[in-house]
């Protein structure tokens, strides 16, 4: 039994019981109430940039993201109004605009969580000009291809990769349209010496920018739970991998 | 025996200054830094700081070494290196033209003066000339929009500025253009 020290917090209007230090999206999922989010997993740290998961805090005009806002007493939260229906549609959009995201040539067409958030969201079409930048395909990996065309720079691998693997092999260069993903010195992924080709970065993507190489139109599964089991399921001694921990 | 155990045998040894094991004297100030700062990998920016001041611009071979010294991952030293306006990556030219393009100076007309630099000198904006001569950069403004169009030359920072006024101020300094 779980004992530790709980707070009252309200999920549309509904009361609920949070733990101290739990944040909203922790809460919200173990509670089994669905908010939307991207660039979160359970078993590394919190990054808060893709703002899918935004939630309204009663009196606070700005939105929040669950993932990155810790629940306190008597929170007053919203995890579905027109206003964050809207806001996840531009959210999605505006990722969709920024790269190459053509799902009929992808990888992981039909298992990819950009493409589920687009379908949850409502998200039928795109109202920004695509950027449709001009990115080089890294496939020097004798195990795995990335493809920047199709990253959203949600830097689940770099995390995975520094946090979990501890190599620490990507991470982001330059900034806002220019920021991508490196390897190293920006150097080809195949010359890295630090990768120990383990594919924990390949497992946790969330789109079909990092896959197997020889991987034909959507035959790339990803395996972000991987992690949760890898970081959390030895502290908690499930063994066995249950299914809710698939 | 390591790097630093050879390292710490020529320290006691009395080594002289201005012989560092990279066989770049240079290195020897950025090492200065690196012990001021005691090693401590909050330094990064501070150090690529000086490494870019001591070399004039930080190459591969420069980034690796302050990765190591400060035991950081590369790919996370090329990240902060890359993110910052202020580290350039290729060498820079004999002389740099600087012309803000913050808003004020944009209404003044920096972007004629970009224009006219480049043209006359047949190099685009945030790059160096084929011949190495000069160096064309942009600036996200330099907080003196009292005195714009600014243009920093050389270090110099020179007030209401126009094109002919700064194409005249680089011909001085580089000569030609066309």
């Amino acid at each position: 039994m779980d004992r530790r020290p709980t707070v009252t917090v309200h999920f549309d209007g509904v009361e609920h019981e949070a733990f101290v230090g739990e944040s909203v999206l922790e809460c919200a999922r173990r509670l089994g109430i669905p908010i939307p989010s991207l660039c979160f997993l359970e078993g590394i740290s919190v990054w808060g940039g893709c703002r899918v998961c935004v939630v309204e805090v009663a009196e606070d005009h700005r939105l929040r993201p669950a993932c990155a806002t810790t629940c306190v007493a008597d929170m007053e939260i919203k995890t579905e109004t027109p206003r964050l229906r809207a806001y996840r549609k531009s959210v999605l959009e505006l990722l969709f605009a920024e790269g190459n995201h053509v799902c009929a040539v992808c990888v992981s067409n039909g298992a990819c969580e950009l493409q589920d958030m687009a379908v949850q969201t409502g998200m039928d079409h795109v109202r920004y000009d695509p950027q449709s930048p001009k990115r080089q395909i890294d496939a020097s990996h004798p195990k795995y291809v990335f493809d920047p065309n199709r990253c959203i720079l949600c830097t689940r691998c770099v995390r995975v990769c520094d946090e979990i693997e501890g190599a620490h092999v990507w991470d982001i260069s330059y900034r806002g349209e220019s920021a991508h993903l490196i390897t190293e010195m920006n150097k080809p992924w195949g010359e890295s010496m630090s990768c120990t080709w383990c594919g924990k970065c390949v497992a946790v993507c969330p789109t079909g920018a990092l896959s197997y190489q020889g991987r034909a139109v959507g035959e790339m599964e990803h395996d972000p739970a991987m992690i949760k089991r890898l970081a959390l399921a030895r502290n908690r001694h499930e063994w066995l991998y249950p299914e809710e921990a698939k | 025996m390591s790097d630093t155990t050879t390292r710490r045998a020529a320290e006691t040894s009395g080594r002289q200054q201005g012989d560092h094991p990279s066989g770049d004297n240079r290195f020897e100030l950025v090492d200065k830094q690196l012990k001021r700062g005691r090693y401590s990998q909050d330094q990064l920016i501070e150090t690529l700081h000086v490494a870019q001041d001591v070399f004039g611009n930080l190459s591969e071979d420069i980034l690796v070494y302050v990765a190591r010294a400060l035991r950081l991952p590369p790919s996370m030293v090329y990240g902060v290196a890359t993110f910052y306006e202020l580290f350039t990556f290729d060498p820079p030219g004999d002389h740099s033209c600087t012309v803000c393009t913050g808003t004020a100076c944009f209404v003044k007309g920096a972007d004629d003066i970009v224009q006219g630099v480049s043209e006359a000198y047949d190099v685009p904006a945030g790059e160096t000339a084929a011949d190495g001569s000069l160096t064309l950069k942009t600036a996200r403004c330099l907080g003196s929009c009292g005195l714009a169009p600014v243009v920093v030359f050389d270090g110099e920072v020179l007030s209401h500025q126009n094109t002919e006024s700064t194409l005249e101020l680089v011909a001085a300094a580089v000569g030609g253009g066309s």
